[in-house]
């Protein structure tokens, strides 16, 4: 089967060779949500046009991941190869988190716990306008340690803001250790739905049960929803997988030609 | 100036569908002119004043403006990352309307008195910062910068009763208004506690001596021609404000003093 172009694959291809050129950590955060991405920018985001005031919103909350959003940008046409090899670059504004001057994002972040606000606010700009465009959130796991966080979930579910869809990247880990230790957030969907959202397990890393789960969303009424997207960090280089160290450190020129191997031989 | 602002801002909100107003939970007998009139329009977010923020971030992003309202303190200091990283960091029109600056909640106590508002605030970058003296000078304020492209904080004080003689409702950004001249002594003030200002200043002319009062309403773009110009007449300026010294309007005079080196 030919492989499409906005692919995981692709994605991991160039959150690998940016970060080794850029020699940048954030590599296992990135691989966590390649497949969420590509499900959002292959299949899911309405987007006719960058500047269409009705065009879906994405907000990457844990803005720490933003290569696989360059990623998915460059090979949507929307960004240059040019451009992307300025990746942590002096005067770029590619950045390790996302900036709103850059075409194709629409909120910068990087501290967490503020997407999921914008996010609302975003979803209720659309219902006071009568647009039926959606808004996106992907928050990470740990950020669900901020208080911050759960305002916005009790301002939507309380407004019934049906489209506004948070993606939780559950792939139990932060920056320092894994979640269950560092402040337990178990059970995750237990406790988005008791705060009154729609919740949905899904496989992160399956990108026909994200797409196939978020259409079948009603978006025009009911309560907000959330997937739980349940995820493996650094997914897809063995040796990152689930390691803490690969939330900040680079890769060495023979880590990185492995890394490449896995990616290429992975079906 | 809350009564000024919730009556002016319906005023507006009767001409611009864009107007929105949120509250975290603040403002009984305050807003409900604004609420009863426009009640899609209004949001009591509850008491949840970072989320408020990021909100009001999302809504201008799609083209509204929404005004935000809380006590001062906790418009401006819970939620100030999100102001940072929110309308400031995006340059969106989102105002920030804090209530009581100063000691204004006094019985209330510490947590209620707003004494570094105006400094933290001047430290962002493109935020347009307000402290009127006045309900009338709140008004003219609100009527000048709600239409901005980029966001205000609008520091207000509680009473809609009192006006300072002179002032006459005068507001322009990047000026400050001269309400007393006299040779003898100048005074800077800024906010409600302009009126005590006003009044000293008047039982000193009693006793003779004449004083200068010159208000700083437009803290942010600030009226450093006006300060400079009025300063090189005097040897000694006295600042009087409802703030610490550090960030607020005898910050200000002494920076334009320094920069312009004036002596």
């Amino acid at each position: 089967m030919e492989e499409s172009p906005l692919s995981s694959r692709q994605i991991r291809r160039i959150i690998l060779d940016q970060s080794k050129r850029a020699h940048v950590g954030h590599i296992g955060s990135a691989l966590s949500i390649a497949d969420i991405i590509a499900a959002l920018y292959q299949n899911v985001l309405s987007t006719p046009d960058l500047d269409d005031p009705d065009r879906d919103r994405f907000i990457l909350s844990k803005g720490h991941a933003v290569l696989a959003v360059y990623a998915a940008l460059f090979l949507k046409g929307w960004l240059s190869e040019q451009s992307l090899n300025t990746y942590c670059a002096d005067g770029t504004l590619l950045g390790v988190h996302p900036e709103h001057a850059l075409r194709g994002v629409d909120f910068s972040t990087g501290s967490l716990g503020h997407g999921l606000s914008m996010g609302a606010g975003a979803a209720l700009a659309a219902r006071l306008q009568r647009s039926s465009r959606r808004v996106f959130v992907l928050v990470s796991d740990a950020e669900c340690n901020e208080g911050s966080l759960w305002e916005a979930v009790m301002f939507a579910a309380h407004h019934g803001l049906s489209n506004l869809i948070a993606i939780v990247d559950l792939n139990g880990q932060q920056a320092l250790g894994y979640t269950d230790q560092v402040l337990s957030l178990t059970p995750m969907a237990e406790r988005w739905r008791a705060f009154g959202w729609d919740v949905h397990d899904v496989d992160g890393h399956d990108v026909k049960a994200i797409t196939e789960t978020i259409a079948s969303l009603d978006t025009t009424s009911g309560p907000p929803h959330v997937l739980i997207a349940h995820t493996v960090f650094g997914r897809g280089v063995s040796y990152m997988e689930r390691q803490i160290k690969w939330h900040y450190w680079p890769m060495s020129d023979s880590e990185y030609r492995r890394a490449l191997d896995e990616i290429d031989a992975t079906p | 100036m809350r009564g000024a602002f919730t009556r002016t801002l319906v005023e507006l909100a009767e001409q611009d569908p864009r107007i929105l107003l949120l509250t975290g939970d603040l403002g009984y007998t305050v807003l409900e002119p604004f609420a009863e009139r426009f009640p899609d329009r209004f949001f009591n977010v509850g008491v949840a004043e970072q989320n408020m923020v990021g909100l009001a971030t999302g809504l201008a992003e799609a083209g509204f403006i929404p005004f935000l309202y809380s006590i001062a303190t906790f418009a401006s200091l819970r939620p100030y990352e999100f102001i940072r990283n929110g309308p400031i960091l995006h340059q969106f029109p989102v105002r920030i309307a804090g209530v009581g600056g100063g000691y204004e909640y006094g019985p209330a106590g510490a947590t209620h008195h707003a004494l570094e508002d105006v400094g933290v605030m001047r430290l962002q970058p493109g935020l347009t910062v307000i402290a009127p003296a006045d309900h009338e000078q709140a008004r003219a304020a609100l009527l000048a910068t709600w239409d901005l492209p980029g966001p205000v904080y609008l520091r207000l004080g509680k009473d809609d009763r009192t006006t300072i003689p002179g002032l006459d409702g005068r507001f322009e950004l990047g000026r400050a208004q001269l309400i007393r001249g006299g040779a003898d002594l100048l005074m800077i003030t800024m906010g409600s506690v302009a009126i005590e200002v006003a009044t000293a200043a008047d039982a000193l002319a009693a006793q003779g001596i004449r004083c200068t009062v010159m208000v700083v309403a437009s803290v942010r773009p600030a009226p450093v021609e006006d300060l400079a110009e009025v300063m090189a007449g005097f040897r000694l300026a006295l600042t009087v404000e409802a703030h610490y010294l550090e960030g607020g309007v005898g910050s200000l005079v002494s920076e334009v003093i320094a920069e312009r080196g004036l002596r």
